[in-house]
């Protein structure tokens, strides 16, 4: 199988902490992948690095067919190569409308004068209302989406990802603080969003990873502890010593 | 969506036709072209106060729409004052000299003019010689377009050594606010070639026109009005399109604009780049009816007030920024004027001159206390976009996560 995303090796240390310690991980061009750890395993860190936002110490991060490697790029130019990334927290634009949110992640020309002289075309309009319906905020385009509720704002954020079209979707306990229902839903798009691009949640809910079906990566201090099904990892005795056993 | 720009925003159109009758107003009470009810000098005062609305526009932009609180934005329009400066003075310097050597048996070289003109515009600083700077001063074109080159190219250069190394908040404050104090302090010297604490001066005479003071003035009120005019329509284009969405993101929360694939310093470069050199245009127009520049116009407290200015006026809403430069510049010019009337306590008399600053500080803490959407929020009331005073506690079920101060009552 090819890989559309291979980390190699990655350290990173601050002030002296080793948060990774020689990670190496694949993922495939069309895969959904959960990643479960205890707190401070990395899985953030991990994330920092992918997106740019921090830059390891040693290690590789190669992306695509032509396995460039992505430390060193800034978040904005690997945003454009087609990672996008949801945070734990819903960070939308509170004070824009749902639409412009949207609008804004709609994966169109990113340079400064390209946007000035920029207007909507009908296919960006279509896609924005395409993009609402899938997460179910087809009736909401208009209101400031600092008024929707937790959850449709974590929605709002998935489909600004979605709206970017990228290749690999990094997303972080995307069902924190959501309702059983709320949870259901996105699940549904997590698993329809994998059928054609690279997924991978992290996330501490074992329900939610249950539910996702999928291979998982077991992080631990830095380095990958187990990889495999859901059940083979939980009879790990080493991951039920250090994360399910607590 | 397809909507056509003045239909979408309202405010521009209202804005746009308030400034016309304004303009019209002023014009017919003026001394040449109407009743006298309006002084000259007073005219000039409003032609200024417009400049210094344009300016707002401009901060409003950085500052209320992109979160970037520049204080060096008055050093922008010191510097494009400057440019325009050295044409008028240097044109107006050799009508002079020229009329003077004409008396002369031997028809003066045109060298002989120069070194005239030299000696007639830095003797005050000890000096005859033309610096390097004043290469363009000749020409009209040339000194227009440095009045938008310089602070541009300025601008552009400082932006991108601040924005690439990822300097915000507080810290890019303070280095715009170094950025101005050395200017200032630069210019103060006198071999900075621009006449030291001296300035430039006689700029309100524009060199081969006869028409009087009168005539001049209202000529300047017009251009500073159709500045405005223009200066407002291009920035509440700005913030209309994406672009607006982009960069109000950038305010609210730089990083996740990264994630999303926007090059957040390209986007802060360009607008504080555009927005110096609306500032330069602003001060080009200013200085020749304030009549004199010296670099004390340049220094860091003017570009706090013109914060100020846009805090009381309300943040993020154009108009809110003319509306607060247009009132906190004319009360200022009343209590600084000598035309208050000082107040007798008995054992004290408060002179408004001494004590104008004070009430200035206070009003600024009070409105960021109490009336955070400034002047501007008042049209709020008009438009009965109230907010509920919950006094934080939660917004029950039906409003969500609904923010206390954007739930409509």
């Amino acid at each position: 199988m090819s890989t559309l995303l291979e980390v190699n090796g990655i350290s990173v240390t601050f002030d002296g902490f080793r948060a990774i310690n020689n990670l190496s991980f694949n993922i495939g061009p069309a895969e959904m992948r959960a990643i479960i750890g205890p707190n401070g395993a990395g899985k953030t860190t991990f994330m920092d690095i992918v997106t740019g936002k921090t830059r390891p110490d040693t290690g590789k991060v190669l992306w695509g067919e032509l396995s460039r490697n992505l430390v060193g790029m800034n978040e904005a130019r690997i945003a454009q190569e087609g990672i996008g990334r949801k945070f734990q927290k819903p960070t939308v634009f509170e004070d824009q409308t749902v639409e412009e949110n949207l609008l804004m992640a709609v994966k169109n020309k990113r340079g400064a004068f390209s946007v000035l002289f920029w207007k909507p075309s009908d296919a960006d309009m279509n896609r924005v209302a395409e993009l609402a319906a899938e997460i179910g905020l087809a009736n909401e385009l208009m209101r400031k989406s600092g008024e929707l509720s937790h959850g449709q704002k974590q929605w709002l954020e998935i489909g600004m990802l979605l709206a970017q079209e990228p290749r690999l979707l990094l997303v972080d306990e995307p069902a924190a603080g959501m309702t059983p229902e709320e949870r259901e839903k996105t699940t549904d798009i997590l698993v329809e969003a994998a059928k054609t691009r690279a997924v991978v949640v992290v996330e501490h809910d074992m329900e939610f990873v249950r539910r996702l079906n999928c291979k998982v990566t077991v992080l631990h201090e830095g380095s990958v502890l187990a990889e495999g099904s859901l059940d083979h990892v939980t009879s790990n005795q080493q991951v039920i010593d250090v994360y399910l056993g607590r | 969506m397809q909507r056509s720009f003045l239909i979408k925003n309202p405010s521009v159109m209202i804005f746009l036709a308030v400034l016309t009758v304004f303009t019209i107003l002023v014009t017919f009470s003026s001394e040449a072209f109407g009743a006298g009810i309006i002084s000259t000098s007073f005219v000039k005062t409003l032609g200024k106060t417009l400049c210094l609305a344009l300016i707002a526009v401009a901060m409003d932009l950085v500052w209320g729409y992109a979160g970037i609180l520049s204080l060096g934005h008055f050093a922008f329009f010191g510097l494009g004052g400057y440019m325009i400066g050295m044409w008028l003075m240097y044109e107006r310097t050799k009508e002079i000299v020229a009329t003077s050597m004409a008396q002369n048996p031997i028809p003066p070289t045109a060298q002989e003019v120069v070194d005239g003109i030299g000696t007639q515009i830095f003797g005050v600083v000890g000096s005859s010689e033309f610096p390097v700077i004043w290469f363009f001063a000749d020409s009209l074109f040339m000194q227009l377009l440095l009045v938008v080159a310089v602070p541009g190219v300025l601008a552009f250069v400082f932006g991108w050594l601040a924005f690439r190394s990822r300097v915000t908040g507080v810290y890019l404050s303070i280095l715009t606010q170094a950025m101005t104090l050395a200017l200032s302090l630069y210019l103060f010297q006198n071999d900075s070639g621009l006449r030291g604490n001296n300035g430039l001066s006689g700029l309100q005479n524009l060199p081969g026109v006869t028409a009087s003071q009168d005539y001049v003035s209202i000529w300047f009120f017009w251009a500073s009005a159709l500045a405005l005019a223009l200066g407002y329509i291009f920035a509440a284009w700005i913030v209309s399109g994406k672009f607006g969405s982009v960069i109000r993101g950038i305010r609210d929360n730089e990083a996740r604009v990264r994630f999303l694939g926007y090059s957040v310093e390209g986007y802060k470069l360009f607008l504080f780049t555009v927005t110096a050199m609306i500032a330069g245009v602003a001060g080009a127009l200013y200085y020749p009816q304030a009549g004199i520049i010296n670099p004390a116009e340049i220094a860091p407290i003017a570009s706090i007030y013109l914060a100020v200015w846009v805090a009381i006026g309300g943040r993020g809403r154009l108009y809110g920024a003319v509306l607060g430069a247009v009132f906190v510049s004319l009360v200022s010019t009343y209590f600084t004027g000598g035309q208050a009337p000082d107040i007798n306590l008995g054992f004290y008399r408060i002179q408004w001159v001494d004590w104008w600053t004070i009430l200035l500080g206070l009003s600024f803490v009070l409105v960021t206390l109490f009336a955070p959407k400034g002047i501007g929020g008042l049209f709020d009331l008009i438009a009965e976009r109230r907010t509920p005073d919950r006094h934080g506690a939660d917004l029950g079920p039906d409003q969500g996560s609904l923010r206390e101060r954007e739930a409509e009552e």
